[in-house]
């Protein structure tokens, strides 16, 4: 098959297959599902308000695909990046609160350090455990996610909320801190994006850490280590490559990816840390990696569709009778189809390249063979 | 067509099996091109190949693990569609496999009936199977404890239970594929012995193998498989392995490796009480001392796992041991921070390790990455805090001319070279590092023959430049070739080191069982 059938076509058509069949359901409660598509894609590109929030959430999905790609790529399955996610968060509100910053440029920085430090430090026990007890990272992280949620709870409701607040979440950050949005970044060069919209800075970032992760994996010695542990730890261990090293420096940039999410939601959006910041992106980010082959480019554009779809199925449940609930069953179809369907798409594309090739090539000249008994 | 009326005509007694016009293509690989063989029913037929000739292909689509894309089969005169292996079962097919697929912790009897229970109680199914396997022992003189866990019985009976496994599904074909890989050259004979006697009772057998001798000593025909294509059929009796190599190869080949006397000088390697145990507790080498010099092939026989991987595997640096290594005079680091590939090559070790697939190759990388493998943090790799790709696809264009890679893509992943072409990436990359000591395993496992020589010619140019060399192999011929000095490995230890111009293979394959001769000359 060639690559650009491989890159293109596998997705491409795992894409319509899921699009079917949640017409098809979307047919089954009552609806048309023609006029939900052009809802969904008006709702999500259709305007700069729509595009706003389509971006915002593709940044979260930007930052949580590349920690699982990351981890994937040392074949260890990080499903922890929402745990991850949330402590980031709480590192970006610690960094913010605490530090009178002067500039929100240099506020970004230091929000941005803080959240993969914390991100990093949460995936770097599960990572020991895994590296140096065999607890199998998988059940880590999975678990890891429950306690960040309860830790961040805990600290939410008894240190950081503000006295006299009923709201389980910190004070607002200082003026200081709040992140330029894509209005005020596009505004000097004429173009007049949505001021409503959430989406900020933190894209450039995102887009900034995919071309770097990018270099990390294909050109650096680390990548190379890591995808060969990835690939084959016997090997690994034959080059000298030693798996505790591999697995605690992949997953500490996994999570240190994740962590840095929160510069988008936290940082950028609610402008505070609020319980729950992360509404499920680290799952999404398992999805985009999938679908995105692990590859930083792959992930940009699979993060931008399920913003899409994010931003469609939050207009389509406004505007309609479709339950939200439908929406959910439409984004899981799509992780169903370019995830854990991917074969059934591939083998018989696999097949018909085949035969197209065969068509085209010469016919084998035949040769007699003459036993010689 | 006319086949049938064809063949009535021709014999009275139909061929057991017959392969007419068989092909069959992988994507672009034409792994079988109109493929047609006759096997005679109580014979023994050799198919001999290199790697890759379609050998394996062949068999698998003869036991419904693949279909044909054309062709027919006919077993026993009637034409037969097997389109997974319970027809082929059915059909009277019996195929033991080069990997035996057996459950360890099941008994000889348990396993032999698995697959095969009547109903869903185990009880009468067992004793069932134990009166016909009493049969088939007495029958086939093919004894073994039924009793006995897998686990605890030797590779041979292993194999054995393979046979009875097949002979109980009632096979009358019996595939048996490169059957003596494993075996020592004592377990071999007793092999052939038993398939002798399947022969004399009316069995067929064909055996697949890459072992020119095997195929000498034991098959009434034979045929000869390259690239895909049946080259030649014949009678064993009026062939001789020089012409079965050349039709296997294409071309002469040497049978034999050209090479001077060795001329040792210091000692290079120098291993005292060398102890590992494994994860699990068992000592796996249990106090080894061996003595490589500059300028010698040493060469490690023995049957597959009495150690040799582990020596290999703790000299390469990742395995720990505990005891005495020193190279060049310098004690190498067995169980701390040291002890890992790199500081390894550090010390001017260069290891081809035993298993190119699992170890010395990352199957998914190119050549050109694979070129780097162990070697990636070396300075003329590097550009800054960034890997200089384009230097490592240079010094891979290099290594394969010199190494003749075919094809010389260094784009390619190192899944789609040939068994013999990935040795080839694997040994360029170590022996151009232009190590002090060279580690090497099974240097020609699963290489064609064309390849061998080549393999076989470089070891010997990299001793003549006075390095020294471990050469492990399981394949004795191959030690006795190569080897200056052979030492042999039973059970974690080193039975006696003999040089090889006054050993032979019947002392070696005593040794290689474990019985020491008091008599036997000292050699070194």
């Amino acid at each position: 098959m060639p690559k650009w059938a491989e890159v293109v076509l596998v997705p491409l058509i795992s894409l319509i297959l899921a699009a079917i069949l949640s017409a098809l359901v979307i047919l089954g409660i009552g609806e048309d599902p023609v006029a939900a598509v052009k809802l969904m894609v008006t709702g999500a590109l259709g305007s700069t308000y729509g595009w706003g929030y389509t971006l915002y959430y593709a940044t979260n999905f930007m930052f949580t695909g590349l920690c699982v790609a990351i981890a994937f790529h040392a074949r260890l399955f990080n499903i922890g990046g929402e745990g991850q996610a949330m402590l980031g968060g709480l590192g970006v509100a610690l960094a913010c609160l605490y530090i009178p910053w002067p500039h929100w440029s240099l506020a970004l920085i230091g929000a941005t350090t803080m959240a993969a430090l914390f991100g990093a430090a949460w995936a770097a026990i599960p990572a020991f455990l895994q590296a140096k007890r065999g607890s199998h990272i998988v059940i880590t992280t999975i678990m890891f996610n429950f306690i960040a949620a309860a830790v961040l709870n805990y600290i939410l409701v008894n240190m950081l909320r503000p006295k006299g607040s009923m709201d389980p979440a910190t004070a607002r950050f200082p003026d200081a801190t709040n992140l330029p949005t894509l209005h005020d970044l596009l505004a000097p060069i004429g173009i007049n994006f949505s001021k409503a919209a959430p989406a900020n800075i933190s894209l450039l970032v995102a887009i900034a850490a995919c071309f770097f992760l990018w270099v990390l994996i294909w050109r650096t010695r680390l990548g190379y280590e890591i995808r060969a542990y990835g690939h084959s730890e016997s090997a690994a261990k034959y080059a000298g490559i030693s798996p505790v090293k591999i697995t605690m420096i992949t997953m500490i940039i996994s999570g240190g990816l994740a962590g840095m999410m929160a510069i988008n939601n936290v940082m950028g959006e609610s402008e505070r840390l609020v319980l729950n910041a992360t509404e499920g992106a680290g799952f999404i980010g398992i999805a985009v990696a999938l679908m995105g082959r692990s590859h930083p480019l792959g992930v940009f554009l699979a993060a931008i569709l399920f913003g899409f779809l994010y931003q469609g199925g939050a207009e389509l449940a406004l505007w309609t009778s479709i339950p939200r609930e439908l929406i959910v069953v439409i984004q899981a179809l799509v992780i169903l189809f370019t995830g854990a369907l991917d074969n059934m798409v591939r083998m018989p594309l696999e097949k018909i390249f085949l035969s197209i090739r065969n068509a085209r090539a010469p016919k084998p000249e035949r040769k007699p063979v003459e036993p010689a008994e | 067509m006319n086949d049938k009326t064809d063949m009535e005509r021709q014999a009275t007694a139909a061929p057991a099996i017959e392969l007419k016009g068989i092909s069959k293509a992988f994507g672009p690989v034409q792994a079988n091109k109109d493929i047609s063989i006759r096997v005679m029913p109580g014979t023994i037929h050799g198919i001999i190949g290199e790697n890759g000739a379609g050998k394996s292909t062949l068999m698998s689509i003869l036991y419904g693990f693949y279909k044909a894309d054309k062709g027919e089969i006919f077993i026993s005169g009637e034409k037969t569609d097997i389109p997974d292996s319970q027809a082929a079962i059915a059909a009277g097919i019996g195929m033991v496999f080069q990997h035996f697929k057996l459950v360890e912790n099941f008994t000889v009897l348990e396993n032999i009936i698995l697959g095969a229970e009547d109903g869903r109680l185990l009880k009468p199914s067992l004793a069932k199977a134990r009166k016909s396997l009493l049969k088939l022992a007495d029958d086939y003189g093919l004894k073994v404890d039924p009793d006995a866990l897998i686990q605890d019985i030797g590779v041979g009976m292993q194999q054995r239970v393979e046979i009875l496994k097949a002979l109980y599904r009632q096979a009358d074909i019996l595939i048996l594929d490169e059957p003596t890989g494993v075996l020592t050259p004592a377990e071999a004979d007793q092999l052939f012995r038993i398939l002798g006697r399947l022969r004399s009772e009316g069995k067929t057998i064909i055996l697949i193998t890459h072992k020119l001798r095997e195929i000498m000593d034991i098959t009434d025909t034979v045929s000869v498989m390259r690239r895909g294509e049946m080259t030649a059929t014949v009678k064993t009796t009026e062939t001789s392995p020089a012409e079965l190599a050349e039709l296997m190869v294409g071309r002469k080949v040497l049978l034999r490796v050209d090479k001077a006397p060795a001329q040792p000088r210091d000692v290079v390697l120098d291993i005292h009480g060398l102890r590992v145990v494994d994860e699990k507790g068992v000592e796996r080498l249990r106090g080894i001392d061996l003595q490589v010099r500059a300028g010698e092939i040493l060469g490690v026989a023995g049957v597959a796992g009495n150690g040799q991987s582990e020596l290999l595997e703790v000299l390469g640096g990742y395995q720990t041991g505990t005891g005495s290594v020193q190279v060049k005079g310098q004690a190498l680091d067995l169980t701390g921070k040291q002890s890992d590939g790199q500081s390894r090559r550090n010390h001017g070790i260069a290891h081809v390790p035993e298993d190119r697939q699992r170890e010395g190759l990352i199957m998914d990388y190119h050549a050109w990455e694979n070129t780097a493998f162990g070697y990636h943090k070396d300075p003329s790799y590097r550009s800054g805090i960034l890997m200089n790709n384009a230097a490592i696809k240079a010094d891979t264009v290099e290594k394969m001319e010199r190494f003749d890679v075919r094809p010389p893509n260094p784009k390619l992943a190192a899944k789609n070279f040939s068994g013999g072409n990935q040795q080839k990436i694997v040994l360029a990359r170590e022996i151009e590092r232009n190590p002090d000591l060279l580690l090497i395993g099974q240097p020609t496992r699963g290489v064609d023959i064309g390849a061998i020589e080549f393999i076989h010619q470089q070891i010997v140019a990299l001793r003549d430049q006075g390095k020294a060399i471990l050469l492990v192999s399981v394949e004795l011929e191959e030690i006795l070739a190569l080897s200056d000095r052979v030492a042999v490995m039973f059970d974690g230890q080193i039975m006696g080191v003999r040089d090889a111009a006054d050993t032979d293979e019947k002392e070696l394959g005593l040794m290689m069982a474990g019985i020491t001769d008091a008599d036997a000359k000292i050699g070194g």
